[in-house]
């Protein structure tokens, strides 16, 4: 054996090697990182279902599904994006607010009129001004905003709900009167969240925005709303133990209030219905009731989460379509029951609740009554800076550490002082 | 039979020591030649080197990037797409008609924060040092169980702040275990958490239960160092418990209790996790100290625009009283060792 057979041998040995991991790589399936909050395993159980199954379809895909709570979708992902670096695709409620980062995978998609015309209103919310043809995602579920009543609470105390028309003043003196009779702590609890003050403040005639579409917080619509909670709070109609338990902007739900029966009325949105029918089971009747009016309106607000792409390649093109397509997204909104998105979908909801049955057909024939300036304000980039002024401002009213008058005016600085900071002035 | 004993001995240990022998050789053939060309007076500074590469990349550069960015302006994290050079973010800080009056501030949550902060630090560490004093006197004596009661105060330092966080949120809301033994004797619920004069006393309270063992430990330290022949002496002339214990304990423990001070105002002004959880700042702004003004304004805005030059701004100026505290404890533990030297 001489050195010559040693060296031929060896480059033998190299070549097969590179080619065997080159064709490695070529074969190697494509990651696409999918970044996911569920509202527990109602949620996470069917979408992990179908992300399952679009594997074993598709070798040469991967999907990955990275579960996070809200809060990393809320406060992490922004800050993967900023630094370049995030998942392929993100299931996203601040619309809006990211849309800088949104890839365009209109080349990606088999039929990009599908996206237009099953998801078009919603493909707006999405977009950057000015734009109006690009597709980064679609609505996964719609949502609206909306009050829920302890049925059985009104049923013992003898009080009969109140029908569609029915002002805010006029829910909240029932629901005391419920709660006084049947010895309930709590007769009101919200959300604590701005987009959920936003419907009522609407109905009382906040607009938002000035007459050139800039955003103009603070007017007689948006102070006799939270003028009202403020009085709620003090008169303790609200308690200040769900609202007063944390800071700034920081949301909270008062589920479990709720769900130990201890609430009489709850505003909060059709996305809690999946989760009532699981938690509240048989131990009380609930009910959802249409949004309650103001001089203005009698309206809630829309919303709800998109699946958007932050990358743009075959493979995600191919999820989106997998994803947003009828027979899943039906398959998925039935079981989670939800409001679907898409404008044209038959959905077998898989559930026998009444009372669930009932808030979908509620929240459902709610939409039609959503006012514009409602719609406009969830389509808004900035909305997410104007609903966090309103609740760290009035949480600081209700704790005392400001007066309303102070509040008010601290919105609208904290409104203009984010947005000088966000593009320069 | 010893002996074969040590010959297995030697013979495993030779083996354990081949991958050791083949590594110094390994790094022999790197360091002879750079001993070669620095000198072997230099040498020191190689094997610092490692530990000056960690620690300038994962310490000095973000100082420096946190103080570029507070010199910048714009909702961007990339420094090529930020307003730079700005002292705005300063400015907006500092912007108060009455620094006494946050409401007057631009950046009142700022000024709440600090206001809250330096209450916190006063009172938290005042009263930690109370009862950590307190208590290393007792573990001290000759008490039952006193090894077993040393475990149990030291263990809540154990734990992990989110744990102290939850563990106590369970105890102190209005639903909690405290309320139901308070209701369980006739008296009505109180709101810990959610009312704003409880609110700062319960996280107080939660950070001393939290922290004091570790201090404790310190002080027991100290007064194990006391020499016993004062104490014998001091008897022998029967001098009060009281007097002893200012005469004798107090002014011997006091190097401690300046280590402890220091220790506990730096971890005081730095305390954020343990208070996010169990009050998330609240109710309004309580609770909510600088850094978790520092944390929000750049971290967590759900939805609002991330400021990280504002933060950084925040961060740096949270730096400056930081370091004026360990300069202080520099100062003094210094101090100290050259009063033991000249003893």
């Amino acid at each position: 054996m001489n050195i010559k057979f040693i060296f031929k041998a060896i480059s033998v040995a190299l070549i097969s090697l590179s080619l065997t991991l080159i064709s490695a790589v070529s074969f190697a399936a494509t990651d696409v990182r999918i970044m996911w909050y569920g509202d527990g395993d109602k949620e996470n159980v069917p979408i992990a279902a179908q992300i399952d199954e679009f594997n074993a379809a598709n070798p040469d895909i991967n999907v990955i599904l990275d579960i996070v709570p809200y809060d990393a979708i809320m406060n992490t992902l922004p800050i993967q994006l900023a630094a370049g670096e995030g998942p392929d695709i993100a299931r996203v409620t601040d619309l809006g607010g990211l849309n800088k980062y949104y890839a365009d995978i209109t080349p990606y998609v088999a039929d990009p009129s599908y996206y237009e015309k099953s998801f078009g209103p919603f493909l707006n919310w999405y977009r950057k001004s000015g734009d109006t043809t690009s597709i980064h995602g679609f609505h996964s579920t719609m949502t609206v905003t909306g009050p829920y009543v302890n049925k059985t609470l009104f049923e013992q105390a003898g009080v009969d709900l109140l029908g569609p028309g029915a002002t805010w003043e006029e829910w909240a003196a029932v629901s005391i009167e419920v709660a006084e009779k049947t010895g309930t702590p709590i007769p009101m609890a919200w959300d604590r969240s701005g987009h959920r003050v936003s419907g009522p403040a609407i109905s009382m005639g906040a607009k938002y925005f000035d007459s050139n579409g800039d955003p103009k917080l603070v007017d007689d619509g948006l102070k006799a709303m939270t003028q009202m909670l403020y009085d709620w709070h003090q008169a303790g109609t609200m308690s200040k133990d769900l609202w007063g338990s944390v800071s700034g902007s920081k949301y909270h739900a008062p589920n479990d209030w709720w769900n130990a029966a201890e609430v009489v009325f709850m505003m909060s949105g059709s996305w809690q219905i999946g989760r009532f029918a699981n938690e509240v089971g048989d131990d009380f009747d609930w009910w959802a009731v249409p949004a309650p009016c103001g001089p203005a309106a009698c309206t809630g607000m829309p919303g709800g989460n998109a699946l958007l792409a932050f990358n743009a390649n075959p493979a995600v093109g191919k999820v989106m379509d997998y994803l947003s397509s009828k027979e899943q997204l039906s398959s998925f909104i039935g079981q989670v029951l939800a409001i679907p998105g898409h404008l044209d979908l038959q959905v077998d909801y898989q559930t026998d609740d009444p009372n669930a049955k009932h808030a979908l057909n509620t929240f459902a024939g709610a939409v039609p009554t959503i006012d514009q300036v409602a719609f406009d304000l969830q389509a808004h980039v900035d909305n997410r800076i104007m609903f966090n002024a309103i609740i760290s401002r009035l949480g600081q009213a209700i704790v005392g550490e400001m007066t309303m008058e102070e509040a008010w005016e601290r919105m609208d600085e904290d409104v203009e002082k984010q947005l000088k900071e966000k593009y320069g002035g | 039979m010893e002996n074969i004993r040590n010959q297995i001995k030697k013979f495993f240990l030779r083996i354990l020591n081949i991958p050791f022998a083949f590594l110094m050789h390994a790094i022999d053939l790197i360091m002879w030649p750079i001993q070669k060309i620095i000198g072997v007076r230099n040498m020191p500074y190689i094997f610092l080197l490692p530990n000056l590469i960690f620690f300038g990349l994962f310490v000095i550069i973000p100082l420096g990037a946190n103080f570029f960015f507070s010199l910048s302006s714009g909702d961007e994290l990339l420094f090529a797409e930020r307003e730079l050079p700005t002292t705005k973010q300063y400015d907006q800080l500092f912007d108060c008609e009455s620094y006494l009056n946050p409401n007057t501030c631009t950046e009142d949550f700022f000024w709440r924060g600090v206001y809250n902060t330096i209450f916190f630090v006063v009172f938290q560490v005042g009263l930690m040092i109370f009862f950590s004093v307190l208590t290393a006197v007792i573990l001290n004596k000759k008490i039952i169980g006193r090894g077993f009661f040393r475990s149990v105060f030291f263990f809540p330092v154990l734990l992990s702040p989110v744990v102290v966080g939850l563990i106590w949120q369970w105890i102190l809301l209005k639903n909690g275990a405290f309320n139901a033994i308070i209701e369980s004797y006739g008296g009505d619920k109180v709101s810990f958490l959610t009312d704003p004069s409880w609110a700062m006393a319960s996280v107080i309270f939660v950070s001393i239960w939290a922290h004091m063992g570790f201090y404790t430990l310190i002080v027991l330290a100290g007064l194990q160092a006391i020499p016993p022949n004062l104490y014998e002496a001091a008897e022998m002339d029967g001098t009060s418990r009281e007097r002893i214990f200012f005469r004798i304990t107090l002014p011997l423990l006091m190097p401690n209790l300046l280590v402890v001070f220091i220790l506990a105002s730096i971890k005081g002004v730095q305390t954020f996790d343990e208070i996010y959880v169990l009050t998330g700042g609240g109710p309004g702004t309580s609770t909510s100290l600088i850094v978790q003004y520092i944390f929000t304004t750049g971290f967590a805005s759900s939805g609002s625009v991330q400021n990280f030059g504002l933060a950084a701004a925040a961060s740096m100026v949270l730096g400056v009283v930081l370091l004026f505290l360990t300069l202080m404890q520099l100062y003094f533990s210094r101090n100290k060792e050259s009063k033991h030297q000249e003893i």
